[in-house]
């Protein structure tokens, strides 16, 4: 803003307002938001941990170890006395000789020392690059000192690392998914509100058809349906699929609305009269009018993916292990006897929480931001 | 009015017709079939099974037949009160799904009535107080339950039970009544345990409700009418209930067409994760073992539930708002 020539230097906030892009009006009004730029910035940090989990976990999501199950969370220390030095307590097993089964206390006479950008197990940054560097991890190098953030499952295996694979799932899904609505929903709402007629009327109607379906057991008898051979990938594809395929009709909907009350508009003539294409109208002049409001509502779409793809993966019919989501996570937590002796469990269901609470934040302050010129 | 209603009764079985093709095409779609399942069953519980005998048994169910036929047999037997019979059970699928189906429904008005009182009197609250500091520990609680998925809720509601209290929260009788006959003292039964997963299966709802009355009671509190009133020195209780708070309430009858809906299909998950006697947790297994006709009856009563509850709204708010009579003619 600063960086303006001289001749249209914007004195007041008034000129700045009027020659300001709307763009950056939305940007303005968004930035006033408190809760929904911290919310944006929650998103930019899970994103973050989606692009690189291998980096942000501390062990191998798989590494199984029947002897280090159900070891409760070690909480991290930042400063071991006054010195800037994190560290976990130790942890000590002894097996109960009634139940037979391990009780894990914190052994109070040793610290584990936890170190930054440490080396661990190895992986492909992005898929490509090979790379052995983590965010955290323990100094010792011999796998003798291990990191529990969030405690192991009844498999042993390392929840905060699962946890971070699981976010790459399932926030993906929740991203692919309505971006699959919104291409469908602009395509097919676009067509039925420009063009009307035959069109619009077999739109219309399959719009209403697919919205009185009940979704939920919809859902479950198409994921139910996947062929059980199918790998994590094609899953991962037919699950997004089965997710938009209900996802479109709200935006179809809410785009041929807007398509409706826009080909009366005098610019639209304008471009006609001028003899632009029929594309041409469609995507220079009419879809940037209502695109913040397309992104506003796939922004609130998404948490509605999240929670399905959570909720099909938790009942055994969604992303199927070995891929791990968030879903796949809460299945540990299914037995309450388990959750009563290992509450750790339910961790990933607060993250759940968090995210769709985030998305649902932005996709508020977007909406109200996304109209600029109204008060 | 009557004309209307009859306009949509008359639409009723030509979307169940199109529903009833698409489900049986969604239950066929697995490869194999139920034998199939059945057999590998069986396989892994280490007895087997002649194949002559899995030929008969699939010449018996029909499903050695073309899938068109395979349908219509299912449809005939529909149209003449048969839901045909569990490949799995080996019962009437009428008799499995009975009492499933009147509990599926008494659980999804219950959580209906709960979001309801819940809702409205909170909204209310809000609106007229303002960014005061109920009205902002209401719009946390909101967002909270908006963003919490109700099989979650009911995890937490059950650990919570049994850590603390030793209380075990599944079901929806007490081990005495679970195979009772209806008697006043099972009903009794019944309202004691439903209340739970009621509140779980309304929690979402009640929060989006709560947000839509606040909203729509805020535009409403602002027009010149409430002034005026306000002005003739009207109770602010009086005034608000009499006036605003009903217009604020009729764009909420409209969303009663995809709440109810929204409730029976909800109650599936909850059903599952707290081992209620619905019909979702049927379903699941009838799914997962490929009990085709089982499966394909529970879809299309959804399916049936689903346009029952759009139905039951839109008579209601063309009742409520004669601008949409006219409109529909």
């Amino acid at each position: 803003m600063t960086a303006r020539p001289p001749a249209v230097a914007p004195e007041t906030a008034e000129d700045r307002i009027s020659v300001a892009s709307n763009w950056r009006l939305v940007w303005w009004r968004f930035r006033k938001h408190r809760l929904a730029l911290l919310s944006a910035l929650v998103l930019l940090a899970l994103y973050g941990v989606v692009l690189f989990p291998d980096f942000v976990s501390t062990q191998d999501p798989e590494a199984t170890d029947a002897r280090l199950a159900f070891i409760p969370v070690q909480r991290l220390h930042l400063f071991d006395g006054a010195r800037l030095s994190p560290w976990v307590p130790a942890v000590a097993g002894k097996r109960n000789p009634t139940t037979l089964r391990m009780e894990w206390g914190v052994d109070g006479s040793r610290k584990t020392p936890v170190r930054f950008f440490v080396t661990g197990y190895s992986y492909r940054l992005l898929g490509i690059v090979p790379a052995q560097l983590h965010l955290l991890g323990t100094a010792a190098t011999d796998g003798r000192e291990r990191l529990y953030l969030l405690g192991t499952d009844r498999l042993g295996r390392d929840q905060w690392s699962r946890l971070v694979h699981g976010t790459r799932t399932s926030m993906t899904i929740g991203l692919t998914a309505v971006t699959f609505s919104v291409v469908l929903g602009v395509m097919l709402g676009g067509i039925s509100g420009y063009f009307g007629g035959v069109a619009d009327v077999v739109i219309q109607r399959l719009i209403e058809l697919l919205q009185s379906l009940p979704t939920i057991p919809i859902w479950l008898a198409l994921t139910a349906a996947l062929p059980r051979d199918w790998s994590p990938q094609q899953v991962f594809f037919a699950i997004t699929v089965i997710l938009s395929l209900v996802g479109w009709t709200t935006l179809g909907r809410e785009v041929r609305g807007r398509f409706l009350a826009l080909r009366e508009e005098d610019f639209v003539l304008a471009a006609e009269l001028a003899g632009a294409s029929r594309p041409r109208i469609i995507v220079r002049h009419m879809v940037p009018t209502f695109l913040s409001h397309i992104i506003a509502s796939s922004t609130l779409a998404i948490p509605a993916m999240i929670i399905s793809e959570t909720s099909l993966s938790f009942l055994g019919l969604g992303i199927r292990p070995p891929a791990i989501s968030w879903g796949v996570l809460l299945q540990e937590a299914q037995n309450i006897q388990t959750v009563a002796l290992a509450p750790w469990l339910l961790i990933p269901g607060l993250v759940v929480i968090l995210s769709v609470l985030a998305f649902n934040l932005v996709g508020d302050g977007l909406r109200d931001a996304a109209d600029p010129y109204s008060q | 009015m009557t004309r209307y209603v009859l306009k949509r009764l008359v639409l009723l079985p030509v979307l169940l017709f199109l529903f009833s093709v698409t489900v049986f095409a969604i239950v066929q779609a697995p490869p194999g079939d139920f034998l199939t399942t059945y057999v590998a069953t069986l396989a892994s519980s280490g007895s087997s099974i002649s194949a002559e005998q899995i030929e008969a048994l699939r010449r018996e169910y029909g499903l050695d037949r073309p899938i068109w036929v395979q349908y219509l047999r299912w449809m005939q037997n529909l149209l003449t009160g048969n839901l045909g019979l569990s490949l799995e059970y080996q019962r009437p699928n009428a008799e499995l799904i009975g009492e499933r189906l009147v509990l599926t429904v008494v659980l999804a008005l219950f959580a209906f009535a709960i979001t309801w009182i819940v809702a409205i009197p909170a909204g209310i609250y809000s609106a007229m107080h303002p960014r005061s500091a109920l009205d902002y520990l209401l719009t946390v609680l909101n967002y909270i339950g908006v963003a919490t998925p109700n099989f979650m809720l009911a995890l937490v509601l059950m650990w919570g039970a049994f850590a603390y209290f030793g209380l075990s929260v599944t079901g929806l009788f007490s081990p005495d009544y679970v195979e009772a006959p209806w008697s006043a003292a099972r009903v009794v039964d019944l309202l004691k345990h439903i209340w739970l997963p009621a509140v779980v299966l309304g929690v979402a709802g009640t929060a989006r409700l709560t947000r839509v009355m606040r909203a729509n009671l805020l535009d409403e509190l602002n027009k010149p009418y409430v002034t005026t009133a306000r002005a003739k020195g009207l109770p602010e209780w009086r005034l608000v209930l009499r006036y605003p708070a009903r217009i604020a309430l009729n764009p909420l009858v409209s969303t009663i067409g995809w709440y109810l809906p929204l409730l029976f299909s909800g109650s599936l998950i909850v059903a599952t994760v707290m081992n209620l006697p619905n019909i979702g947790p049927l379903l699941l297994r009838a799914l997962i073992n490929q009990d085709m006709y089982l499966a394909g009856s529970i879809l299309l009563i959804y399916c049936f539930l689903t346009i029952l509850g759009t139905l039951i709204s839109d008579i209601l708010l063309a009742w409520l708002d004669p601008r949409i009579r006219l409109d529909e003619g």
